[in-house]
């Protein structure tokens, strides 16, 4: 067998096996679809003109990716310690409690220069402070990662709502928010800087906190696989024994990976509190925490990937949207249904097509490999 | 950034399009997180909305939202399609509203359970602890135990005003009833638990409640499969939900959102529909408690006399009832 002296390249297992995965979700929904009575090749049209159609929809479609993005790098780096953290919803609450906390401490005062640190700080730190106790359990009590981080979303949740109900609420206001941020709380939207610079775009929630998600991609990346801690923290993801032989001590590198892991979700609040809603409200993280674990398998546990993933479900959560409003027969469960087919195919199933993929670069490489001999 | 210029002139045009429309009538609605078939409060709406497609055969755009920041944005492209009138669903939709119907003041909006003050809005709000307090008067009477409870869903402001309707009213027929409080949870899913909510019913039926109000939206289906099971009485919310288990359902404390719904629409509709604060109570028939055929037997004449006397006097102004959310407690 001559097959196996065919390596198959990075760019096919990157590259094509994921768009394979896409595919064949979009083939199932697109039957779903039929089924119900409507046009498969219209509904993908509208969701692809609904996410990128005009520069409104660009902006709420990059809204979302820069949630996702926070989100998926948070599980990611705790993935490659092999910890589960499932409680990025959590930290992302918690976070964005800081966040919220910082902003009304001191907006009165201070400017938006001096906000923005401290705003990326108290996020940072309540996030990971929410993912120290799990951490701190799992490295020196055994406790395992994906029960307590599960437990501290419901806790997350709880604290948050006695919080807003009875402490934080505005006096008068219906519904459990805080008073709405001053003007140096507030991350400048990109019509806004857009306009600084003359050019006119329709209004979105888009801010500047997609640049802050790239550059943690960035830092992420130089942290994994380019600084001895990264090299710490693959080592006791790849076996805990040889970590321990080598010097590394896991309980440290499990507590360090976790904070970062929750500091990361905990920027989803600068996103959506300091970005979007100029208040602190409840259930802003709307599962974005949940859906950065489809993100980050999908993406492969690598920023670049996440990016790529992130994009995507923004694609799907903004196309899906419009989806739904163009089309009356497509009910918002009907949009679940189609994100969910594409978790489950580039997620829980993204290995099985590689196989295949595979085979049929290695059919056609040897194919081509041979009609070269042929030739010369 | 051409090409952001050339989708400006795309989307502009788009808008200039819907807006020669608006002369023929074009109403939407954009139903809040619970869903449209949350049989409960957006429920309440799509009743309404649809009652009015049948009598007038015109039909409506509707979206249900699924996070905070898309409730601005489905109102904003109802209003860009020349929508009017838009009803806006639920108290969490009214800054998004606020916003959309001032970027939109010549088409008109309405706002169920708050308030908004702009020229082109209607807002329509409930006075829930007066209904709440006419079943918790119920409750009392029924009480042989002189314990009654309360499940609510979500733990906000608005389900502990109808809690503390409920325990007012409870204590106004007998000063001596005993409540017992409980929420279901901290998260919007406590608005359609109903395993949870029948495990608070029996706990509170263990300690010798024997008649509970459920303010939980789907959970309550949960709290009176309970109080059937258990041979006690429930009281259901919002719509009237005495049809689920007659016998078991002692009465329910409607909340009329379906009128609300479809005033907005008859009325833009035929004409006179007016802009403004709208505080539906006992008085304007907003909130009530539900008598048919299924309770009939269940609710003595003497109960009936008095619970209506009661009603008769808060319309009168004769009696107050405390409003949680005037103060954000329950102290009487």
């Amino acid at each position: 067998m001559k097959a196996s002296h065919v390596s198959v390249p990075a760019w096919v297992t990157i590259g094509v096996v994921p768009v394979v995965n896409i595919a064949m979700a979009l083939f199932l929904s697109g039957l779903i679809i039929l089924l119900i009575g409507e046009n498969p090749i219209d509904a993908v049209q509208l969701i692809f003109i609904g996410a990128f159609g005009y520069d409104e929809a660009i902006g709420y479609t990059l809204y979302y990716t820069t949630n996702f993005i926070f989100t998926g790098l948070a599980v990611a780096i705790a993935f490659h310690a092999m910890l589960f953290n499932i409680g990025g919803e959590g930290q992302a609450y918690i976070g964005g409690l800081g966040i919220g906390l910082a902003i009304l401490a001191f907006d009165h005062t201070l400017p938006f220069w001096l906000m923005l640190p401290i705003m990326l700080s108290a996020g940072a730190l309540f996030g990971a402070a929410w993912a120290f106790i799990p951490a701190w359990a799992q490295a020196y009590r055994g406790s395992h990662i994906v029960i307590t981080t599960i437990m501290f979303n419901f806790i997350a949740s709880a604290l948050m709502v006695y919080l807003l109900v009875n402490v934080l609420v505005e006096p008068g206001n219906m519904s459990p928010e805080t008073r709405e941020f001053l003007p140096s709380g507030h991350l400048p939207f990109m019509h806004e800087v857009f306009a600084w610079f003359g050019i006119a775009i329709t209004k979105s929630p888009l801010n500047i906190s997609i640049f802050w998600a790239l550059i943690c991609c960035v830092l992420l990346w130089f942290y994994i696989w380019r600084t001895r801690w990264g090299y710490a923290l693959r080592t006791v993801g790849h076996s805990e024994r040889a970590a321990v032989y080598a010097g590394i001590r896991p309980q440290r590198v499990i507590v360090i990976t976790m904070c970062i892991s929750g500091a990361l979700a905990g920027f989803v609040g600068i996103n959506e509190l300091a970005g979007v809603q100029h208040r602190l409200l409840l259930n802003f993280t709307a599962g974005y925490g949940f859906t950065g674990i489809a993100v980050s398998l999908m993406g492969r546990n690598h920023p670049l990937g996440i990016v790529l993933a992130s994009l995507l479900f923004g694609i799907l959560y903004q196309g899906g949207a419009e989806l739904a409003f163009e089309m009356p027969k497509i009910s918002r469960e009907m949009v679940v249904t189609i994100q969910g087919l594409v978790i489950l195919f580039s997620g829980a199933l993204a290995y099985m097509s590689e196989p295949w993929v595979a085979r049929a670069y290695t059919f056609v490489a040897l194919g081509l490999t041979q009609q070269r001999a042929g030739e010369a | 950034m051409r090409e952001f210029s050339s989708l400006i002139g795309v989307a502009a045009l788009l808008v200039s399009v819907s807006s020669s429309n608006a002369a023929d009538f074009k109403p939407a609605v954009v139903f809040d997180m619970g869903g449209k078939f949350d049989q409960s409060f957006n429920e309440g709406i799509f009743n309404g909305v649809e009652k009015f497609k049948k009598e007038s055969g015109i039909s409506y755009r509707e979206f249900e939202v699924t996070n905070e920041t898309q409730r601005e944005q489905a109102l904003r492209k109802m209003a860009q399609r020349g929508s009017d009138p838009i009803i806006g669903v639920g108290f969490a939709q009214a800054p998004a509203l606020e916003i959309v119907a001032k970027e939109f003041p010549k088409q008109r909006f309405t706002l169920i359970d708050m308030v908004v003050d702009l020229p082109n809005v209607q807002s329509v709000v409930f006075k829930e602890h007066e209904g709440s307090f006419l079943v918790g008067m119920m409750a009392a009477m029924k009480s042989e135990t002189g314990k009654v409870g309360f499940v609510g869903g979500m733990d906000i402001p608005l389900i502990r005003r109808f809690a503390c309707g409920y325990e007012q009213g409870a204590k106004h027929a007998n000063a001596k009833v005993e409540v017992i409080q409980n929420m279901t949870g901290n998260t919007p899913a406590a608005w359609n638990d109903p395993g949870r909510g029948s495990e608070l019913a029996k706990g509170q039926f263990d300690r010798g409640v024997d008649v509970v109000f459920a303010a939980a939206g789907g959970t309550g289906s949960g709290v009176y499969q309970a109080a059937k099971d258990a041979g006690k009485f429930a009281i259901g919310v919002d719509s009237n939900q005495n049809h689920l288990h007659p016998g078991t359902m002692l009465t329910s404390m409607v909340k009329r959102v379906d009128v609300a719904a479809y005033n907005s629409f008859d009325t833009a509709h035929k004409g006179g529909w007016t802009p403004g604060i709208q505080v539906l109570g006992l008085a304007e028939g907003g909130v009530d408690y539900a008598m048919d055929e299924h309770n009939a037997n269940l609710v003595s004449s003497k109960m009936r006399s008095a619970v209506d006397k009661a009603k008769a006097d808060i319309i009168a102004g004769k009696l107050k009832v405390h409003d949680y959310m005037s103060d954000n407690s329950c102290s009487m």
